[in-house]
């Protein structure tokens, strides 16, 4: 299965996951299934076949303007040691033909050096799986910039990943961390039998090395996505309960909560056209639709990078292959990080489509948790 | 009416206000003023009143509020218990009348 041309190190750690009998998984990914949802071109077209009385870029088009470049992200890949019944990555295991190469790491840290942007925010997949991902972090820090790890928890404990969580405390990344749910069932029934008990060791792990308590330079936030067709709760409002119960039953903390809405792509998108809940989920984010999340959305101050170095306005884009639409006389093939420059990204229109309803729900949802 | 109840009555509820709008806005602010973070949170209520709704075996109530007791992140563990809840006090309430029912037996009885 795996390309000839694969670098070594990258061949290796595939080589272990595909060994991993550890890490709990609930699905396999679209592509491995060979679904034909796993093509982008078939979830725009399935989402625009939805009967809606609803325009997205009519509603929001003239308020969703860029403003300053605020977050650099990074996707590295698709690998990841876990694959989730709500990804909108496609990602697992079996991903490692949409993998970062060496050439596009260094073109992004390039561009990284160059860019104004205060934080970098690393993705994937499991951008630790990465064989570059400390090279990254590291190159991020010493250009004097806050970096955040989007790391799905259980990752941390794979042997080949001992000594990460300490690593990563002694350079002030900042981990924030997927966590479905503070209990197990709801978390267990997104991830996969066992994976809250993985979880909640991966966060002893952290709390370990100084995590979770307080300390602005070992921040850990917990992501929260809904387990099901319905929207995220209020953020404030659960925040407590959650803070409370992880205590409690199990003697962890953590820094803050964020809460985001599921988007209707990719493994979640399949996972409603499966159940039946496509219409009346799409219909419940367009019926919640909230013009006051718009201004906080992470489209307009962040900078997606796809794992080939092609540019996007968010994470979701990304996946959708809806690139970055940059002004007539930007540089021709100045979609690509390479050829990055912020002044032309900041003349941009941003890229939408029906999915772009699912940050705009309820409290509203980004990278950054709800928006309004 | 070849039914008496229909889901659509549930996105319907507002359209109550038609013909008594001033009581209609008087119901619904207090309805949403109640549901709000408060001394309880928003999901507390949520799941008391999932439990009223089973008591009052409204199916209204119960669609409604099974769907907010997840938004609001309750789990199907948790909100069994609140069904739970319902369940005792409905069954407590019973049987803690068979104490009228003794005193009956125990005055008519030999």
């Amino acid at each position: 299965m795996r390309p000839a041309t694969l670098p070594i190190r990258l061949e290796e750690i595939a080589g272990d996951l595909a060994q991993d009998r550890a890490t709990p998984r609930a699905t396999q990914s679209l592509q491995r299934r060979a679904a034909p949802l796993a093509a982008p071109a078939a979830q725009l077209r399935l989402l625009k076949a939805v009967p809606l009385d609803a325009d997205f870029d009519a509603l929001a088009g003239a308020t969703l303007k860029p403003a300053a470049l605020e977050i650099f992200q990074v996707n590295l890949g698709k690998l990841c040691n876990m694959t989730c019944r709500h990804c909108h990555v496609d990602a697992g295991p079996d991903r490692t033909d949409a993998m970062m190469d060496d050439a596009t790491v260094e073109e992004v840290l390039a561009a990284i050096r160059r860019s104004g942007a205060r934080t970098v925010d690393v993705t994937g997949g499991a951008p630790e799986l990465h064989p570059r991902f400390r090279d990254l972090v590291q190159a991020a820090i010493d250009a004097g910039k806050h970096v955040m790890d989007r790391c799905n928890l259980t990752v941390l404990l794979l042997p080949r990943n001992a000594g990460l969580v300490d690593w990563l405390a002694e350079r002030n990344v900042e981990i924030v961390a997927s966590l479905p749910h503070y209990r197990r069932p709801n978390t267990d029934a997104q991830r996969g039998d066992g994976a809250f008990e993985r979880s909640v060791r991966a966060l002893r792990v952290l709390n370990a090395a100084g995590y979770g308590k307080g300390d602005p330079h070992r921040r850990l936030t917990l992501v929260s996505n809904p387990a099901g067709a319905f929207l995220g709760a209020t953020q404030a409002s659960v925040e407590r309960e959650w803070r409370e119960g992880l205590m409690r039953d199990f003697g962890v903390s953590f820094d803050r909560l964020f809460v985001l809405n599921n988007m209707p792509i990719a493994r979640f998108l399949d996972w409603l056209q499966q159940s039946g809940n496509l219409e009346s989920y799409l219909q419940r984010l367009v019926n919640a639709y909230n013009p006051a999340a718009l201004d906080g959305l992470m489209c307009r101050n962040t900078l997606s990078v796809g794992w080939d170095g092609r540019l996007y306005d968010c994470d979701f884009n990304q996946m959708l292959d809806l690139e970055i639409d940059l002004p007539p006389n930007g540089r021709a093939g100045g979609a690509h990080v390479r050829d990055f420059d912020e002044a032309a990204w900041q003349r941009r229109r941003i890229v939408t489509a029906r999915h772009c309803f699912g940050c705009t729900a309820g409290a509203g949802s980004s990278c950054g948790g709800q928006t309004a | 009416m070849d039914t008496y109840y229909k889901s659509q009555h549930l996105a319907d509820f507002p359209k109550i206000s038609e013909s008594s709008p001033e009581l209609g806005k008087k119901f619904f602010d207090y309805y949403g003023a109640v549901f709000a973070d408060g001394a309880l949170t928003a999901r507390e209520k949520s799941l008391i009143a999932l439990a009223v709704a089973h008591a009052v075996q409204c199916p209204y109530c119960i669609d409604a509020y099974t769907q907010d007791c997840q938004q609001k992140g309750a789990d199907l563990e948790q909100m069994t218990e609140a069904v739970h809840v319902s369940v005792a006090i409905r069954g407590g309430s019973s049987l803690v009348h068979g104490l009228q029912m003794r005193e009956h037996a125990k005055k008519l009885g030999m």
